[in-house]
């Protein structure tokens, strides 16, 4: 592909191809952006992605169903919640299990959680992007506790391997809601304190409004999902609109793009519709701790499912958009074909064509406002 | 005894590291300050004449040593402001690892020395240490010699830059102007740097920088002008002695447009030093490291030494121009010449004096050193057409604006003269309630916080 630009870059006039990573701070993992600048404004960026690929939906069709759930963990390691609850619900679908409601209340909460914590990175590393360190630290000493809840429940602070096929792996340690409210009380706070302390500051108003806009029209386009698809002022949610596990239960807002700092559907808006479903989904996890039912952790499952041959689909409003899996079963034990589709992929095919014009600044903000994440993108 | 077992310090150990880094802590300033209130003074002109015909028995104007005198003085005198800017420039680095730690609620450096305070002197003596690599494909003489302008252009800007009565090595009288002139010298080290990286990242954040810096240095001689046409002069202890100690004397708030011109300067002088949110040229996020991305070892702790240095200068500028440098309340020019005595060399208290001056100078200069610091670890960055913006359509009209009020304020003062002191009654009385207005905010927003520590561990 470099090859391809280099060509294209005309030697003779005040262009230059500058490679925008592998190794860059601002590129939150392994990637490459072939960067075509005339001094400080792009031509095009244009994303260079495959250096974190390590074939996870190969991996899949090598071991059996319950053992990929552990893989699901490395697609998307700042929410890898959602990567466990997609793969499980497409595999239930397959094996057409029912999950007991306690299994599903206590997915809704730790996805939630999880939410939280991906969209502190998300809203923390766009102001480092952004030249404000501090916020970034506020971030993670939030994140930090959401940590220790998730350890405690799953023992892994990463990785969890939570969810399985039927249910969930733990129940709730003793004194768990406890703390989960305690966390809360703390965090809804902690949400005004990021208003004052960033979102309402004015160079980074200026610096997010009205830069890199995508259109209602594009983001649809585009295949753009989650966050930075109601950014651009599209009302939709796969929790709302098509529920799935304990979701019907809870009452919640959508959060979408109002123009805030100046356009419909800039940075500032995808940046902060996502401080506002940190909001949101503290209030899910508040109505589950209040109304979880008592009942089993895991419905009957075999310990090596052979599902029938067939295939099945799962779609979950994940911290980076839709995350959907797609199970082929030839009725062996292992899958025929996964598949996994990603917010991040798609949010990266944007950023070629919002690039042109932008400067090389804004190209940081715009990967940090659509919070791509490299493995999630390359699986 | 395993291979692995650790080998903890002996239980003396700690209290003699304390012991010694709160030794250093007293001891370096102590230092740093009897070396300049000591030795500055001594290598003028006419201190020097008297000591050689004094203690040497000579009579200076016909002797032939009077040079070599002179010449060591000078010496002397540069390795005096040296010293002292990397001193101040290291402890300024340890400092601002911990106000950034403390606003950042974390502990910062604080395992070399008592809270972290020889931690300067650690890095420094690992980055000397470290290899100091050349690009093959840069452009090696350039790239080696580049680091050198920059720390000249810092170091040029000590001479004329007093920090007490006498503690000035040259008073020269186009003081302001000089330092002006010799803080290009930085650009052409960056410009340097920039290009013979033969990065495409270093050659960035160098145009970037070179464009920033020759920008404000508009607004920033403009704002300058407003205190050099109150006190008539360009020499930098002239602009002092023409203030006064007490607030209402100082320059900031005798000129409503002064205090204007203060923040005009205040801002250029933060984009001059590449400091947030103007750190455009080294925007980590952006561009790597800037036109320092290719540099390691010493040549990269220059860079450092001249970043850190910057801040004393940041402060000391803005003091002496609008603050009413080292001029002590209550002290007037009589007092000075009646505690100087009639000898050739000044009596005690004169020394005592220029102590408590440079004391007066250096809490001035690190209040506004620590603003700086405040401001770089809470606003994020702006972009570069935002940086232009601000500085061709805001700071330059506004400086002009400030030069021709002053104009038109000093004609108004000399029919009237009551307006200086009401306008400084006024600037006065606006500052007393604008950081009143500071704190109740500040206080408003710690108590919303309230966060409760939440324990989630030990489960």
């Amino acid at each position: 592909m470099s090859k391809l630009v280099l060509r294209r870059v005309d030697r003779n006039n005040e262009e230059m191809l500058i490679n925008f990573g592998p190794q860059h701070p601002s590129t939150h993992g392994v990637l490459n952006f072939l960067v075509e600048t005339d001094g400080e404004v792009m031509r095009k960026a244009i994303p260079d992605i495959g250096y974190l690929h390590r074939s996870l939906e190969k991996i899949g069709e090598m071991v059996g169903y319950p053992g990929y759930m552990p893989y699901t963990d490395r697609i998307d390691y700042l929410a890898a919640m959602f990567a466990n609850e997609g793969y499980a619900v497409a595999v239930e679908k397959l094996l057409k299990i029912v999950v007991p409601p306690r299994a599903q209340y206590l997915r809704a909460i730790s996805c939630e959680l999880n939410r939280i914590a991906s969209h502190l990175v998300s809203v923390g590393t766009m102001a480092t992007d952004i030249g404000a360190v501090t916020p970034l630290v506020y971030a993670l000493r939030e994140r930090e506790l959401i940590n220790d809840l998730l350890e405690a429940l799953c023992g892994a602070r990463l990785t969890y391997n939570y969810h399985r096929i039927g249910g969930v792996a733990f129940d709730m340690p003793a004194g768990w809601q406890e703390k989960v409210i305690a966390y809360l009380d703390r965090f809804d706070s902690s949400v005004q304190e990021w208003d004052r302390l960033i979102s309402t500051n004015e160079i980074y108003r200026k610096r997010l409004g009205g830069v890199a806009v995508i259109t209602r029209e594009q983001a649809i386009d585009y295949g753009l999902s989650g966050p930075n698809l109601r950014g651009s002022g599209v009302d939709w949610d796969l929790r709302r609109d098509a529920p799935y596990g304990a979701y019907p239960d809870f009452k919640f807002d959508v959060p979408v793009g109002r123009g805030w700092a100046g356009t419909v559907g800039d940075c500032y808006d995808r940046y902060y519709v996502r401080v506002l479903e940190m909001a949101q989904s503290s209030r899910i996890v508040r109505q589950a701790l209040e109304k979880m039912p008592e009942g089993e952790l895991t419905a009957k499952v075999s310990r090596k499912p052979k599902p029938e041959a067939g295939e099945a689909q799962s779609r979950i409003e994940s911290a980076r958009g839709e995350m959907a899996y797609y199970v082929v079963s030839d009725g062996t034990e292992r899958p025929y074909r996964l598949r996994a589709r990603t917010g991040s992929y798609m949010a990266m095919g944007i950023i070629e064509d919002i690039s042109p014009g932008l400067m090389v600044a804004d190209l940081v903000a715009l990967i940090a406002s659509l919070d791509v994440v490299a493995p999630e993108t390359d699986r | 005894m395993s291979q692995f077992s650790f080998a903890f310090p002996k239980p003396g150990t700690k209290k003699l590291l304390v012991g010694a880094s709160l030794a250093a802590v007293i001891a370096i300033p102590a230092l740093l300050s009897s070396l300049l209130v000591f030795v500055v003074p001594l290598i003028q002109k006419p201190m020097m004449d008297a000591l050689i015909r004094e203690k040497l028995g000579h009579e200076p104007a016909t002797w032939g040593g009077t040079q070599w005198i002179y010449a060591l003085a000078l010496f002397l005198a540069g390795v005096v402001m040296f010293t002292f800017a990397a001193i101040a420039g290291g402890i300024f680095s340890w400092y601002e690892r911990r106000v950034a730690a403390r606003m950042q609620s974390r502990i910062g450096p604080n395992r070399v020395g008592a809270g972290g305070f020889l931690q300067w002197i650690a890095d420094a003596v690992k980055l000397l240490f470290k290899e100091d690599l050349v690009p093959g494909e840069a452009d090696a003489l350039i790239f080696r010699a580049a680091p050198y302008f920059v720390v000249a252009g810092m170091t040029l800007v000590l001479v004329a830059l007093p920090a007490g009565q006498a503690i000035v090595v040259a008073d020269l009288d186009v003081g302001i102007f000089y330092i002006l002139a010799v803080t290009a010298f930085i650009v052409v080290g960056i410009i340097l740097s920039g290009w013979s990286s033969n990065s495409k990242w270093s050659l960035f954040g160098a145009v970037r920088a070179t464009a920033q810096i020759i920008s404000y240095e508009i607004p920033a001689g403009l704002a300058i002008m407003v205190p050099v046409l109150m006190a008539g002069t360009l020499s930098t202890q002239g602009l002092i002695q023409a203030q006064g100690g007490w607030p209402w004397e100082w320059f900031f708030f005798r000129n409503p447009a002064a205090a204007v011109a203060f923040f005009i300067l205040f801002i250029s002088q933060l984009a001059e030093g590449n400091r947030t949110p103007f750190d455009l040229a080294e925007a980590e996020s952006e561009l790597v490291a800037g036109y320092f991305s290719e540099y390691s070892g010493f040549r990269f702790a220059l860079y450092f030494l001249v970043e850190w240095a910057n801040l004393w200068i940041i402060g000391a500028v803005a003091s002496t121009l609008f603050l009413g440098g080292w001029q002590i309340p209550g002290v007037t020019t009589q007092t000075w010449a009646a505690v100087r005595g009639s000898g050739a060399f000044p009596a005690w208290g004169w020394w005592a004096l220029q102590f408590v001056s440079l004391g007066v100078f250096a809490v001035k200069t690190l209040f506004l050193v620590n603003v700086v610091i405040w401001i770089r670890w809470t606003l994020p960055r702006i972009r570069i057409d935002q940086m232009m913006t601000l500085c061709w359509k805001y700071l330059v009209p506004a400086g002009f604006a400030a030069m021709l009020f002053t104009l038109l304020w000093q004609m108004v003062a000399l029919w009237v003269p009551m307006v200086e002191r009401v306008t400084a009654l006024a600037v006065l009385l606006a500052t007393i309630w604008v950081t009143w207005r500071f704190l109740v905010q500040t206080r408003k927003n710690v108590s919303l916080i309230a966060h409760e520590r939440v324990d989630l561990s030990n489960w």
